[in-house]
């Protein structure tokens, strides 16, 4: 599918955000588009995860606007904004999964509150969902005694529990080790195959970034500096773009 | 203008508090009233906050009991009044310490246990994952902690009522040779089933304190393993505190003549 074919599934529109006197988001605009996956750079504490926050409606934007399936969530009522978070699914970096549940209780979690399906369906379809992510055989652990690339996926699963139409990671594979990022990149990129949905991913690890990412945008400063396919934005004329691909000290990025 | 602007913080930190806190409360009464309760977690917390309260809450009305009963046995037998003893303690227990301590003791042991987990939670990003599925914290964890102490501290309350005047009859007897049946007699003469019953009306209030506060405490909690610590030690100061305030307000609405 090119560009131009791909129908917009949410849109953060001049956003500005600021936490107290600091300022995390100015002017802030990005269109996720349907069906691709969407990956957002930048430097530690830029205000990616923000991005990923506002697009679930979990802190509202000072100004602007953020639409997500054709709906402003900026003029939504909460309980609203609950019925549309049941298409969103999201990952949290350190998976967030209660700890008094087990594996199987947290990915069930989000079914038992909202589908009308029996005991037996949602027992399937939870181990359907740790399946897709190779953790099956932990369906009665706690989370306290999984490890960290486990812990991951297993948020996945509840992610992708409910077959989403949209999937925020937050940085999926910060702190793993190369082998497990390798098979993290991987899940995603399957479920992506199986939901046959569109996906934000907020990462640091530029091989797994440029194995899955159909767009890239760079968030720098408050804004997005630059947007587009992967290929164009790593070969993009951008210095601050450059320098951050490169990892390089000199540039215009002040260090 | 240092002082003033620390007046204004201040001001503005207290309405929010108690705004947050009000909200909350307003939100959890709603789920409690439209009966969207978890039922299964309602049991668990039961368990967990009433049950397991149970043994301190005998051990410290047995022994508040037995002083006041000691105090006054000794005062009584002095001046020849030692068939008022029963009625002092039962008193003195129904009325006022039995519900107040039972609810200090609930309040230091689950209103902490409420602050801690929750502000856990928090920091951990829980409440955060549990919003983005749509689901509501207050629903899923503060009304199941709530509709638990508003279901045990009236039981636990009960205990501590009959535990306090057993513990005092055992005294009267061993100390003061007052025989039961007598010590009882008088239990009987001083207070009476309205007593019992204004009592435990002052544990709902209770109860709604330790739940809303270590809730909204634990909600509110900021920073990592030192503000859990911080909403865990200011939680139970505040709902001492106000259980402390609401029993004088309470004593004076329902018992004052």
């Amino acid at each position: 599918m090119n560009d131009g074919e791909r129908k917009l599934l949410a849109r953060i529109d001049d956003v500005d955000l600021a936490f107290g006197e600091r300022i995390v988001l100015r002017n802030c605009s990005l269109d996720i588009k349907q069906g691709a996956i969407t990956c957002i750079i930048g430097l530690s504490g830029a205000g990616k995860s923000t991005i990923l926050r506002l697009l679930d409606g979990l802190i509202p934007p000072d100004t602007g606007h953020i639409y997500l399936l054709g709906q402003d969530l900026c003029h939504m009522s909460e309980d609203k904004v609950n019925q549309l978070r049941q298409k969103i699914g999201f990952s949290f970096q350190f998976a967030a999964l209660l700890d008094s549940l087990t594996v199987g209780e947290n990915v069930a979690l989000p079914l038992e509150e909202h589908s009308k399906l029996s005991r037996s369906e949602i027992r399937r379809t939870v181990l359907d969902a740790l399946d897709s992510v190779g953790l099956l055989h932990a369906y009665d652990d706690l989370p306290a005694e999984l490890s960290g690339g486990m812990l991951k996926r297993a948020g996945f699963a509840r992610a992708i529990v409910t077959r989403p139409e949209l999937v925020l990671y937050d940085e999926p594979t910060t702190g793993l080790d190369p082998i497990v990022s390798k098979l993290i990149t991987e899940t995603i990129l399957k479920l992506r195959a199986k939901l046959s949905g569109t996906a934000v991913v907020i990462s640091h690890d530029l091989p797994s970034i440029f194995a899955m990412a159909d767009y890239i945008a760079m968030l720098f400063e408050g804004a997005i500096i630059a947007y587009d396919t992967a290929d164009r934005i790593r070969n993009s004329s951008n210095p601050i773009v450059q320098q951050f691909l490169q990892g390089s000290e000199a540039g215009p990025i002040p260090i | 203008m240092r002082l003033l602007a620390r007046v204004g913080r201040a001001t503005n930190d207290f309405f929010e508090y108690t705004g947050g806190l009000t909200l909350l409360s307003a939100e959890s009464a709603g789920f409690l009233v439209r009966l969207r309760i978890r039922v299964g977690e309602t049991i668990s917390q039961c368990a967990l906050l009433g049950v397991q309260s149970l043994v301190i809450v005998v051990l410290t009305s047995l022994f508040t009991g037995m002083v006041i009963s000691l105090e006054s046995a000794q005062q009584a037998v002095a001046y020849g009044f030692s068939n008022l003893v029963g009625g002092a303690v039962a008193y003195a227990s129904v009325r006022e310490l039995g519900p107040m301590l039972t609810a200090v003791v609930v309040a230091g042991r689950v209103g902490a246990a409420i602050a801690a987990e929750l502000g856990s939670m928090v920091v951990t990003e829980q409440i955060e994952a549990l919003r983005s599925m749509g689901l509501e914290p207050s629903r899923f964890l503060v009304v199941p902690r709530l509709l638990a102490l508003l279901l045990m501290l009236p039981l636990l309350t009960i205990f501590a009522d009959v535990v306090s005047i057993l513990g005092g009859a055992w005294i009267a007897q061993e100390y003061a040779h007052i025989p039961f049946d007598s010590f009882m007699a008088s239990v009987r003469e001083s207070i009476g089933f309205v007593d019992v019953i204004k009592g435990l009306l002052k544990t709902f209030v209770f109860a709604t304190i330790i739940a809303m506060v270590g809730a909204y405490q634990g909600l509110s909690t900021r920073g990592g393993a030192a503000g859990v610590g911080k909403s865990t030690t200011f939680s139970v100061v505040l709902a001492i505190i106000l259980i402390f305030a609401s029993n004088f307000v309470l004593s004076f609405l329902l018992f004052n003549k």
